[in-house]
């Protein structure tokens, strides 16, 4: 094991070359471009022994990188706002064609306006593709999660794609360091790959023929049964990673100072370590607070989210993104999911906030948890969704 | 590379086919002009048995092209490519099954 500085981009791409992909293919796109050179210059070193495919666009990209991965490849591509929006057709094509694959998103805001900062509505809007969907924290997380989508990917109980993301500049192009393992011990863990069919001339295969709706509507209900099991499968991983490299993330979900807390913060991605060091401060002040840091969005976790929040005083699920007309995704779908285990919900709040990349601290975690504390302890209840916009007068 | 990786049976349905005859059923039923070829004109060149989407006609050394027609749809490739203009189309006496 060694210890090395890097950026959540470039933590991506050491992970992808130590997990021995065959096929890298992209098309460059702010703020993801780093981790694609980073692999070119890989190759080019001849540390990682792959084909880069250069390609016109996003739309190809992943298509060059799904057509590999049919033949057998272990395959990889990255990308972020209008690069992944421009792939839709094939994010969808993939995951419904169920061959393992791994993409990177970092995420950014969708224009107009031009902006290039963080938001996670583009990660948002992937979320009924059939893709696993990961978040992560910091560039540990990020190494570590992209190494285990390919061992998730690669389940004969999954066989679905899983995108990885991680925050434009706040984490994408921020150092830290990382806990970097031996090859060989990552080679042993990871193993070679598996996939359901294999299209390499070997064998005579109709791939995206026409299929009657009864047919169809097997395929599809057993995508669903392969996200179910994946929730197992995502456990498993996480153990199994422990086990091999003394990390573990306790599985979809981590639980920060839970134990013991009343009022809990629900959020994803790089600020969840902004809301640690609140709950940090809060308790010192006696607000008796927890962090509950979501890191799968698909399959959602219903099960841990109830056990975590059913008994709290109040849940405040902090958002990057917002469904027009609606509420943010993932509140949506906590509340959603959280009917599947009882009709009796805690009180919970919707906080938009820090979307178009409007910076979010600890302080503004404070702000928000206290804010709802006092309402809550003064026997009010604020409203169920708020914005928290930075332009605000105070 | 690609040698290394296993197949392994997926435990859900995965939306692959193995082609197969028929896996359509009659598709001849679905015909209303059939192709009728005049083997005195053909001359064996293969272009009909090249062309047709559904592996439905083919020529035999000795005779020349022949239809196959439980499965023709009747489309009109191989007697429009004929470069001898030896297949012509004639409408279907009955239709459906």
């Amino acid at each position: 094991m060694v210890l090395k500085s890097l950026t959540g981009n470039y933590a991506v791409a050491l992970a992808v070359k130590m997990a021995r992909v065959d096929v890298v293919a992209a098309y460059p796109i702010t703020p993801q471009t780093t981790i694609v050179e980073k692999l070119a210059e890989y190759i080019d070193g001849g540390e990682l022994d792959a084909i880069m495919i250069r390609v016109e666009s996003e739309h190809s990209a992943l298509a060059a990188a799904y057509g590999s991965a049919l033949a057998g490849a272990r395959a990889f591509t990255a990308t972020s706002s209008h690069g992944l929006l421009y792939m839709y057709e094939w994010v969808n094509w993939v995951s419904r064609a169920r061959v393992p694959l791994v993409m990177a998103i970092v995420t950014r805001t969708i224009g107009p306006p031009w902006n290039i900062w963080t938001d996670h509505s583009d990660y948002y809007e992937q979320r009924d593709t059939g893709w696993i969907q990961g978040f992560a924290m910091d560039s540990q997380e990020v190494f570590d999660m992209t190494l285990q989508a390919f061992k998730i990917s690669e389940d004969p109980r999954v066989y679905l794609p899983v995108m990885i993301g991680l925050d434009a500049f706040i984490l994408s192009h921020t150092s830290m360091p990382v806990e970097v393992p031996e090859q060989e011990l990552v080679d042993e863990w990871l193993g070679a790959r598996t996939q359901g069919f294999i299209i390499d001339g070997s064998e005579a295969l109709i791939h995206g023929a026409l299929s009657s709706p009864e047919y169809t509507e097997e395929f599809i209900k057993d995508m669903g049964k392969a996200m179910e099991e994946a929730v197992e499968v995502i456990r498993e991983v996480d153990y199994s990673f422990g086990r091999t490299f003394g990390r573990s993330y306790g599985g979809l979900v981590e639980l920060y100072k839970c134990s013991d807390a009343k009022y809990h913060l629900v959020l994803m991605g790089a600020w969840a370590g902004d809301a640690m060091e609140a709950v940090d401060t809060l308790r010192e002040q006696g607000y008796s607070i927890g962090v509950v840091r979501v890191r799968y969005t698909r399959p959602f976790p219903g099960e841990e989210l109830y056990k975590a929040l059913s008994s709290s005083k109040g849940v405040i699920v902090v958002e990057r993104g917002v469904s027009f007309g609606s509420m943010g995704p993932m509140f949506l779908d906590i509340a959603g999911n959280m009917l599947k285990y009882s009709r009796k919900l805690p009180y919970m709040r919707n906080v938009i906030a820090g979307v178009g990349g409007v910076n979010v601290t600890y302080k503004d975690f404070e702000y928000i948890a206290k804010e709802t504390i006092d309402y809550i302890e003064s026997g009010e209840e604020p409203s169920v969704m708020t914005w928290y916009h930075a332009r605000r007068s105070k | 590379m690609s040698n290394l990786t296993k197949k392994a049976k997926s435990l859900h349905k995965i939306p692959i086919a193995r082609p197969s005859i028929g896996v359509a059923g009659r598709t001849g039923t679905w015909r209303w002009m059939k192709p009728v070829v005049d083997l005195s004109k053909c001359t064996k060149c293969y272009q009909c048995e090249i062309y047709c989407p559904d592996n439905s006609i083919s020529v035999e050394a000795l005779k020349g092209a022949v239809v196959n027609y439980e499965y023709c749809k009747g489309c009109g490739v191989c007697a429009e490519v004929c470069p001898a203009k030896a297949i012509s189309m004639v409408e279907e006496e009955q239709h459906g099954p």
